[in-house]
């Protein structure tokens, strides 16, 4: 994926290009918001990661410029304003998505990952498939192999995100701001526990497993043959 | 000069001055209007009289001629008093009366006039005012009729002699009264202004005083007491809250800088360094729970997060929270319970809210684990959703070991941490947190014998902070 970060602190921003980089990805930096509108505008990225507060031009200007303009480039807004009405105007101003700092790393690449259109991320499918297990948005139904397997709602609307992410790493925050709706700390990590839920549902008893723990990160759903 | 400058800017004295002149003008106004209507009267009467006179002394002349009006003129110009008579031919000879000259002209005008004159007895001869009537008799003698106006000058005088004094009086006496007033005031003013400075040196605990007449600058006192109590009650709490903060962060930060110390002193591979800086980032991520918590609390304080409410269904977030609590309850063996029923429909922040309940079932369920099951107990964590009147309650109650009774004020404290928080993980501010989050929408967090256990209530009212009253 081809991703421009906006992002004034130099220090902050080179260790995610260079991360970037690492795991594959071409990543441009641009240090204010006038550059990065520029950039922006003429080049073509995948993804924009565009700090909340930048000098010259401040980064929810450049979203709405970009917005005005017809660039419709997914961007995700890093902040240390991390509250529900920060998030919600940087949402209302066109981001994707909202990351508050201080952030990990793992956490934004999963992020930009889901929001890259070309690097996954389903779309309207009726149907996702992932190996065996198949999931039908329309019916509520998921079957595995020739194996009915019945599901809660919210463990139906976790899986079904899960595969729309199929490949991808998701996050126990992605889970808990897509699945569940809440933008705040449980605390204790329950996410865990009702992914052990769900995966004693779908795994037990077939032998390729097709969900994953990353360490550190979070999980994905994959074909392990893949 | 500097002190009679001061007063002349007080608004009392202001006043005094300004309500001086109006009253002054009025006054004046008034005094001048009886006088000038005195004079009036007083001259309509003497014209009446002159009148009543002169045609009697005419008809005096019409039955016994000019004789008999000579005679009876040199009769009455004999009487004292302030009568004037004249009788002169037609050539302006005088042949009877008491008035010795006349300007020239005045008997050629028969009708009514002031004219000046000199009486004959006067030696001095002074000239005096005087409403005269003339009328020319059928055969060219002029009679003259008049009365001198002395009187009615003398009445006009005192009038408007009482009139300067009373004006001189209400001057004198309404400046010292504004002084008076104004001093009275100032000193006052003063009194607080001293106050208030001391209070801005830094000593909040100074208060205005208090005359106990009720009047407005007591009412003024009263308030901006009541404002420097919420103010110190503030910087007391911002105090609280600094040092709560400092003891919160700087407690995660020294075990974080020991444990980079530790690796840096004792690792001897790849594997060590590895483990210490695991641990480093999960402490450091502890660490921006506990900094995010505390923010949070902060802005729910502060009343900022107001912005965003709308109307939510609070039995709705108490079967959520359940539900995203409820396999971790089971995985600890706990029963989770969610009783709520119907749409409880209220005005707040559902994120919020649900962040609240969400800590303390997160709380229930770490206390009750482990804890030894009560004879023939159950082990349950029940969240319960409710109306009283016009609150909502969101009651999440526990089998746990529960917060001992003197204990439960302090525990929902603005950024308190119970001492027995602190051993497991989490920010430990769940409590705090509810409690902010539920005065935020103008309702608090109580805390209740479950008997045994914990029961958490949060009771906020129907219609958000505003239906708070």
């Amino acid at each position: 994926m081809r991703l421009l970060i906006i992002e004034d602190d130099r220090d902050a921003a080179d260790y995610i290009v260079r991360a970037f980089r690492e795991v594959g990805h071409v990543a441009d930096h641009a240090v204010d918001g006038e550059e990065g509108l520029a950039l922006a505008r003429d080049g073509d990225y995948d993804v924009l990661i565009v700090d909340r507060m930048l000098p010259k031009r401040d980064g929810l200007s450049v979203i709405g410029t970009l917005r005005e303009k017809g660039v419709q480039t997914p961007v995700l807004i890093l902040s240390a304003l991390g509250q529900v009405d920060d998030r919600v105007k940087g949402l209302r101003a066109g981001g994707d998505d909202y990351l508050p700092k201080p952030y990990s790393f793992s956490e934004l690449l999963a992020r930009v990952e889901a929001l890259g259109r070309r690097g996954g991320g389903r779309g309207d499918e009726m149907v996702y498939r992932v190996g065996d297990l198949e999931l039908d948005r329309l019916s509520h139904r998921v079957v595995r192999g020739k194996e009915e397997i019945i599901l809660q709602p919210r463990e139906f609307r976790l899986l079904e995100y899960l595969m729309k992410h199929a490949g991808q790493v998701v996050t126990r925050t992605m889970l808990l701001e897509n699945v569940w709706d809440y933008h705040f700390d449980p605390q204790t990590n329950v996410i865990d526990v009702h992914i052990s839920r769900l995966r004693s549902k779908i795994d037990k008893g077939f032998a390729q497993p097709l969900l994953h723990t990353v360490r550190g990160a979070g999980y994905m759903i994959r074909d392990g043959v893949r | 000069m500097t002190a009679f400058a001061k007063l002349f800017a007080t608004t009392a004295f202001r006043l005094t001055v300004i309500y001086l002149i109006v009253f002054a003008l009025f006054a004046a106004f008034l005094l001048a209007y009886f006088a000038l209507n005195t004079r009036r009267l007083v001259t309509e009467q003497m014209t009446q009289t002159v009148d009543a006179e002169i045609y009697g002394l005419a008809e005096q002349y019409n039955v016994g001629g000019i004789r008999r009006l000579v005679l009876i003129v040199e009769l009455r110009s004999q009487r004292p008093g302030s009568s004037l008579y004249l009788v002169t031919t037609r050539a302006g000879e005088s042949l009877a009366g008491n008035v010795g000259s006349l300007p020239p002209g005045v008997l050629d005008n028969p009708g009514l006039t002031e004219t000046e004159y000199r009486r004959l007895e006067e030696a001095d001869g002074a000239a005096h005012h005087a409403l005269v009537r003339v009328l020319e008799l059928p055969s060219g003698f002029r009679l003259l009729v008049g009365r001198d106006l002395e009187e009615r000058e003398r009445l006009y005088r005192v009038v408007l002699s009482a009139g300067r004094w009373s004006a001189a009086i209400v001057v004198v006496l309404g400046l010292a009264g504004g002084f008076f007033l104004s001093r009275r005031m100032l000193r006052r003013v003063d009194a607080m202004t001293e106050t208030t400075r001391k209070i801005m040196d830094g000593d909040l605990s100074g208060r205005l005083p208090v005359g106990g007449s009720g009047d407005e600058l007591d009412r003024l006192a009263v308030n901006l007491n009541a404002m420097l109590e919420r103010i110190e009650a503030l910087m007391h709490g911002l105090k609280e809250v600094s040092d709560n903060i400092a003891h919160d962060l700087k407690t995660p930060l020294t075990r974080l800088r020991n444990r980079c110390e530790e690796a840096l002193r004792t690792a001897r591979g790849e594997t060590d360094y590895r483990a210490a800086m695991e641990a480093t980032i999960e402490e450091s991520d502890n660490l921006i729970r506990t900094f995010n918590a505390l923010l949070m609390i902060a802005r729910a304080e502060s009343g900022q997060a107001r912005d965003n409410m709308a109307e939510f269904d609070a039995a709705e977030i108490a079967r959520d929270v359940g539900e995203l609590y409820e396999p971790l309850a089971e995985e600890r063996g706990l029963a989770l319970r969610v009783e709520a029923e119907g749409p409880i429909p209220v005005h707040g922040s559902r994120e919020l809210i649900s962040q609240a309940l969400a800590n303390l079932v997160d709380n229930a369920i770490k206390y009750s684990t482990g804890t030894e099951r009560a004879e023939g107990g159950e082990m349950a964590v029940v969240i319960h959703a409710s109306t009283e009147g016009e609150q909502v309650l969101l009651t999440v109650a526990d089998r746990g070991p529960g917060i001992p009774e003197e204990l439960r004020g302090r525990a929902v404290e603005r950024f308190t941490r119970l001492e027995q928080s602190r051993s497991l993980p989490g920010s430990g501010l769940g409590l705090s947190l509810a409690a902010a989050v539920a005065r935020l929408h103008g309702g608090e967090l109580r805390l209740q014998d479950n008997d045994p256990g914990l029961k958490a209530v949060i009771a906020v009212p129907r219609g958000g902070p505003q239906g708070a009253g």
